[in-house]
């Protein structure tokens, strides 16, 4: 076991974890945040992004101990005082999600992406995509949710 | 997936992370852990010791070094894809970085644990092959450094001895030669079926050197000597009879993703259409 201190959507946490365990288990397991999935478990799919101090990752293939000291925000933390991020306002406006199990971690990407790019093309948010996968080929959609926030 | 256990040491220097290399039995390196943790997950890598360099300090970022650019080990993916270094000095570097994987995966991943990992199917390794780039590793046995032709030895295996560290880079910078770095992959896996990075030097049409290197193509990434031959001293319009000797020399695989003839046949059309693309 290892002392591993996370700071998760502002919260300060103290966990004994394994070395082997991974990030993804350690906030779904220990700390009970189970908005962030897992889908394909090998870093293709993106359901598992969350925020690791500032950037997007995918926390399947993140050690809970690599990330020991980090800031950590994840899908539970975007609302504040009740109100929806607007990027989930815009992904309900929009109609872009379907079974929903995608959503957390394309969530997390399309804010990610705004955060580097403020004013992407539609081409760039497409690209900057890729690292997620909606089997219910919403992309459309998401990418119309993502260019309404963009464009405030 | 969850891996099976291992002991977990974060190395404070290069020289502490040689010393643990040293002395822990079966012990492997963690960088950005974007090769390594698949690999862990599913059993096929099952070190004693993880040694995280993650918080190694000096092994980040870029140097401008005058004729070439020293590029720290730990530098992720993503950084080399903004550094304005390497966009000016040496941009193949960058277009090739920003075809690895994706935003979330290029956070994290590193250029030297990708090269490191000796993966026949990962881009870098390619590009540096082209660029005639140098590897500087440092070990027990001191600091030596290693043309890129010789790093990459084999399938998952390079030059780097168990007690090594791949500590920076040295990528000569392009100046005015045209360079492309293209890839073919199916859609959700990021992995290059085939690549080809190309560095052409021309004037007025006329090609004076071509260096064409090519991913998956083998164990190991590989150069396409006949084409280079081909194209030394001709004209632009050589460029679609040479790309035809693309495959000559290579031992593609057959695999999930494509068969070996499938390969020839995309190694010669992406490695005519990177050149077309670097002189125009």
């Amino acid at each position: 076991m290892r002392r591993t201190t996370l700071t998760v959507n502002g919260v300060r946490h103290e966990l004994d974890v394994e070395p082997r365990e991974l990030l993804v288990l350690a906030l779904r397991d220990h700390l009970g945040l189970t908005g962030t999935n897992i889908g394909c478990d090998t870093s293709s799919c993106g359901a598992c992004t969350i925020h690791m101090d500032g950037q997007s990752v995918k926390s399947c293939t993140v050690l809970a101990v690599q990330a020991d000291g980090a800031e950590i925000t994840t899908i539970e933390g975007l609302a504040s005082n009740g109100e929806m991020h607007p990027m989930q306002s815009a992904f309900n406006e929009h109609h872009a999600l379907q079974c929903g199990y995608c959503t957390p971690g394309m969530i997390m990407a399309a804010v990610g992406l705004l955060q580097e790019n403020p004013n992407p093309t539609e081409n760039e948010i497409r690209s900057d995509l890729e690292g997620n996968l909606c089997r219910c080929t919403g992309y459309h959609n998401i990418v119309k949710a993502v260019r309404a926030v963009a464009a405030g | 997936m969850i891996p099976a256990p291992f002991e977990y040491e974060v190395a404070e220097s290069v020289d502490h992370a040689v010393e643990l290399l040293t002395t822990r039995e079966d012990a492997k390196l963690l960088a950005g852990g974007h090769s390594l943790i698949p690999l862990l997950k599913v059993r096929l890598a099952r070190p004693g010791t993880l040694v995280d360099i993650g918080r190694v300090s000096g092994m980040v970022g870029v140097l401008d070094a005058g004729e070439h650019l020293v590029v720290g080990a730990m530098t992720t993916l993503s950084d080399l894809v903004a550094d304005a270094s390497v966009s000016v000095g040496c941009p193949l570097l960058a277009t090739t970085a920003a075809q690895v994987g994706d935003p979330q995966v290029r956070h994290r991943g590193t250029i030297g644990g990708s090269l490191a990992h000796g993966d026949p199917a990962s881009d870098l390794p390619t590009t540096l092959l082209a660029l005639d780039a140098e590897l500087v590793v440092r070990g027990s046995g001191g600091e030596r450094t290693i043309a890129a032709a010789d790093f990459f030895v084999g399938f998952f295996e390079t030059a780097l001895g168990p007690d090594e560290i791949l500590t920076e880079i040295r990528v000569p910078k392009t100046g005015a030669a045209g360079t492309a770095y293209l890839k073919f992959h199916h859609r959700a896996i990021d992995w290059a079926t085939v690549g080809v990075a190309v560095v052409v030097e021309s004037q007025n049409g006329s090609i004076s050197s071509a260096r064409v290197a090519l991913t998956n193509m083998g164990p190991a990434p590989v150069r396409a000597s006949a084409v280079e031959a081909a194209l030394a001293g001709a004209d632009r319009g050589a460029v679609a009879r040479a790309a035809e000797a693309a495959d000559r020399g290579t031992d593609p695989p057959s695999d999930l993703q494509a068969g070996a003839d499938y390969r020839r046949h995309i190694a010669k059309v992406l490695t005519r259409r990177a050149l077309t693309q670097a002189l125009s």
